[in-house]
């Protein structure tokens, strides 16, 4: 840790976020963006220190049990039903640095794609120990791990007959308030996510492959759990040319 | 042929969803022993230094609708004007204010409510100042990517005149939606997605 400590305080401004690459606000195949959606241009500005700042959590909020979906919200002895899993990966920034101490927080469906939610209507069973909640800090090289059961797919209302694919949510702070994402993580080889209205909100392929996590042979853990791999890429920042001006570059 | 510049392309992002609540604030979602406290549910302690205010609003769709399944986070500098943030190069921020406050909109009417302190001033680039301000972040069903934008206080009419970001929106009467309402300490900010009051949103 001493080596982050010592590391120049980050005061670059970010990229600037690829609006093409990402889903665009109004998606009409996703019925419900068409009344949330902002219709007026965004307003463009390089960042300012309010963006370049951001909140950091210290790894003391974590709990033991927080990144073990299996058993957070088990009774003791108990366990979630389904398919073990492992999912691991590091969080980089666009210009493939790790970045530390991010918190990832994700939720998810139990293995017959019921969550554990009021407004929840679906009829698969709900799992008396499962919550579907979790999270974790990266570690100094990026790197996050948990395990959970594998989620179910399920329908949802939009089109008639619309089914989400398996997935898991991903909630990602950076080092600056800029970095901040809300992302999805789907499973290889499923064919349902081609067919997924809100995965179909992303207009580039390449972009929807980059959230489809690859099963991790020589990671699963033998007689236990298989393992996906799933990197996140955040936001990079400018590097500071000339010396640090406080109110940042 | 050149060299490559070895970029990598940021995740894309993709939507909270309808259980948005189970991940980011699962106490108030009814999923309790997982996490003691809802994290960014409490701002402020009692040795917080700063004037005590509160911001309540809405997110209201394009339909006239308050959203009741949104979460909002807010990001904002002390009352000295000092961000508890790494990247904070000033002076070091209060240590009883976080800075960083999350909650969601209620069930019930689609309210949202921080307890909070009025920020201090931040400079902008080349160290003239902005007027206080508080950044908010929107996320929920519908919404496929955060939604970003700004809270600027009604009583600072002379720092909100010289602030360069206010000063950048082309269309006047558009500014306007990034000035609460209310009075101090309770101020009201309603944040419109679509119409004619639409909020202006940023791309920073």
């Amino acid at each position: 840790m001493s080596d982050t400590e010592n590391r120049r305080p980050e005061t670059g401004a970010f990229f600037q976020r690829d609006r093409d690459w990402h889903p665009p606000a109004f998606a009409p195949g996703y019925k419900t963006s068409v009344l949330r959606s902002p219709r007026k241009a965004l307003l463009s500005l390089d960042n300012t220190i309010s963006e370049i700042t951001g909140p950091v959590f210290g790894h003391s909020i974590i709990g033991e049990l927080d990144n073990d979906l299996i058993h957070n919200f088990a009774k003791p002895g108990e366990s979630a039903i389904g398919e073990r899993i492992i999912v691991h990966g590091r969080v980089l920034d666009e210009r493939g640095r790790p970045v530390a101490g991010a918190l990832l927080e994700f939720w998810q469906a139990n293995a017959g794609g019921r969550y554990r939610h009021k407004k929840e209507s679906y009829l698969a069973a709900l799992d008396p120990n499962f919550g579907g909640c979790g999270r974790t800090i990266t570690d100094e090289n990026g790197y996050y791990v948990f395990r959970t059961i594998r989620p179910g797919a399920y329908p949802w209302p939009n089109g008639v007959n619309d089914w989400r694919p398996a997935h898991i949510h991903f909630s990602v702070f950076g080092h600056g308030f800029a970095q901040r994402l809300i992302t999805q993580m789907y499973f290889e080889g499923d064919p349902m996510i081609w067919k997924c209205p809100i995965v179909g909100t992303i207009p580039d392929r390449r972009a929807i492959e980059q959230l489809i996590a690859p099963l991790d042979w020589a990671n699963t853990i033998p007689m236990d759990s298989r393992a996906y791999k799933f990197d996140i890429v955040l936001r990079g920042r400018r590097s500071t040319f000339f010396e640090n001006r406080p109110e940042g570059n | 042929m050149v060299q490559e510049l070895g970029h990598l392309k940021e995740t894309a992002s993709q939507t909270a969803g309808p259980y948005v609540h189970i991940g980011l604030t699962p106490n108030f979602g009814g999923i309790s022993g997982v996490f003691e406290r809802d994290l960014g549910s409490v701002m402020v302690n009692d040795e917080t230094l700063g004037e005590r205010i509160t911001v309540t609003g809405r997110v209201i769709d394009g339909a006239g609708a308050p959203l009741k399944d949104a979460v909002i986070e807010i990001w904002q500098a002390d009352a000295a004007g000092l961000y508890n943030s790494p990247s904070e190069t000033r002076g070091a921020a209060d240590p009883n204010f976080t800075g960083w406050g999350r909650g969601p909109t209620s069930a019930e009417d689609g309210t949202f409510v921080f307890e909070t302190v009025k920020p201090g001033r931040v400079p902008f680039k080349g160290g003239r100042l902005m007027a206080p301000h508080i950044t908010l972040w929107i996320v929920a069903r519908g919404i496929n990517i955060g939604l970003h934008t700004r809270l600027y206080f009604p009583d600072e009419a002379a720092a909100n005149a010289e602030d360069p970001l206010l000063q950048r929106i082309e269309h006047r009467h558009r500014a306007e939606t990034l000035v609460a309402g209310g009075q101090a300490p309770n101020y009201l900010f309603d944040i419109h997605l679509q119409g004619e009051k639409e909020t202006v949103f940023l791309d920073m």
